[in-house]
């Protein structure tokens, strides 16, 4: 093992619900495939994931929701991300978000959202076809 | 102006994305990093470099943010480089110190990087020093290094950081007791922090006893604080103590600790070259392999083809 290149992933929790078991078992599981997860817990607002994102250096971010708020905070996000010339990192999410409200979040940038017990397997090898030549 | 030559120039204008961008390039160990390295080496030597150290459970992370939040009030930027370990396994990391310090994200005055050992054996990055050269380079006061507190490995620190801060709780079993000799000798501060637990007077005499046992090295004595990082208790005079011995150390009394990481830095940036210049030779003619193959079959040992090794460079450096 060198100091070789890793792919660098936040996993964030905007808005206020505090079920963090599903972020907790997906950043284990990104570490587990040779990932560094940059975990940053609970309750966070749109800016601080970006900044985030930014002081990281990272090339994907994962945002799991359960409080339906995602429809306010996810074109935040992405709105921030744009303003900062961050537009190039892998968004995906995952938790509860009604299949009717996918559409629009893709239309907005966001690459893929995933229900709850979507196999991590699955997580891993999405962020891996997807990883887009960042550096 | 090169791309690199952008970069820095970004990091010495203090821009974020530069300063992102830079550790990354350095920390992927690119072709180039060395150059920006180099680009970046007279801009540093202005932060001051704090490293905290300890096991886990002790609370870095939360005094670390305490910390941070009461240089801010004292008008200073901080950078912190918060170490976590890799996986020898799978080469990933959780790097979870930054949820203790998450509200100082926004703070324009603060910089955070979370970095992952990644094949280095001890408890710092291999790029951590340089992680630090381009905080220190872009214009921050302060620059907390928090290492994984793997035990005998955090000596590691020294080569990095002016002033060493120990931080220790009670209760994490037999802890006080089993703190390597190492690292009693190389703090500058010890904290016991979660002052609010049971025998924490206790811990507080356990390290002192220790302490008592060094030979008396320097005029500086450390003193043992005892802080409740969640309440923010102990944390002025932590930093009252801190700058104390910043003080002490910019009077020249440590000087010898300076050159010693100079030193120390020179002699492994050498070693760095060297091996290099001659692996890579071997590689290029084709030699590793043959060289692995009569080292396995016993027609060599390792030190001895290293020697032969270097001889041969040698050679080759006054002929060649």
């Amino acid at each position: 093992m060198s100091s070789e290149r890793r792919i660098r992933v936040v996993v964030a929790k905007p808005g206020l619900d505090s079920h963090d078991r599903g972020a907790k078992i997906i950043a284990r599981a990104f570490r587990d495939a040779g990932m560094e997860v940059i975990y940053t817990g609970l309750r966070q607002t749109p800016e601080q994931i970006v900044e985030t994102a930014l002081q990281e250096d990272v090339d994907v971010i994962a945002l799991s929701i359960l409080s339906g708020a995602h429809l306010t905070l996810f074109p935040k996000i992405m709105e921030l991300l744009k303003h900062r010339g961050l537009d190039d990192i892998l968004v995906f999410a995952g938790g509860i978000i009604p299949k009717e409200d996918i559409p629009h979040l893709k239309k907005i940038g966001i690459a893929e959202v995933f229900g709850p017990g979507t196999p991590t397997d699955t997580l891993v090898k999405f962020v891996l076809e997807n990883m887009h030549g960042r550096r | 102006m090169t791309n690199i030559e952008q970069l820095i120039d970004g990091v010495l204008k203090g821009d974020r994305r530069s300063i992102a961008k830079t550790i990354s390039f350095i920390e992927d160990d690119l072709p180039e990093s060395r150059k920006a390295v180099s680009l970046l080496y007279p801009h540093t030597g202005k932060a001051y470099i704090v490293g905290m150290t300890g096991p886990p459970g002790s609370g870095k992370s939360t005094l670390i943010q305490k910390l941070v939040e009461e240089l801010r009030r004292r008008g200073k930027t901080v950078g912190v480089v918060a170490v976590d370990p890799s996986s020898p396994f799978t080469g990933g990391a959780f790097l979870g110190d930054r949820v203790r310090m998450q509200e100082l994200s926004t703070d324009e005055g603060v910089f955070i990087r979370s970095m992952a050992t990644r094949g280095s054996l001890g408890a710092l990055a291999k790029a951590t020093k340089d992680a630090v050269k381009v905080l220190d380079a872009s214009g921050k006061d302060v620059v907390i290094v928090e290492t994984v507190g793997a035990g005998q490995s955090e000596v590691e620190i020294v080569k990095v950081a002016h002033t060493i801060v120990v931080v220790m709780a009670p209760g994490l079993g037999d802890d006080i007791q089993a703190i390597k000799a190492g690292i009693m000798e190389i703090g500058d501060i010890f904290v016991v922090n979660k002052a609010d637990r049971e025998n924490v007077n206790k811990a507080i005499l356990d390290i002192e006893t220790m302490l008592n046992m060094n030979p008396e090295k320097e005029k500086w004595k450390p003193p043992v604080l005892k802080t409740t990082a969640i309440t923010g208790e102990g944390i002025t005079i932590l930093l009252d103590k801190i700058d104390q011995h910043k003080k002490y150390f910019e009077a020249g009394a440590i000087d010898t600790r300076n050159r010693q990481r100079v030193e120390t830095e020179l002699v492994e940036a050498i070693k760095e070259k060297v091996a290099e210049s001659i692996v890579d030779d071997l590689k290029q003619k084709g030699d590793l392999d043959k060289l692995v193959q009569k080292i396995l079959a016993k027609e060599m040992d390792p030190y001895s083809a290293a020697s032969m090794l270097l001889a041969k460079r040698l050679e080759w450096f006054k002929t060649g």
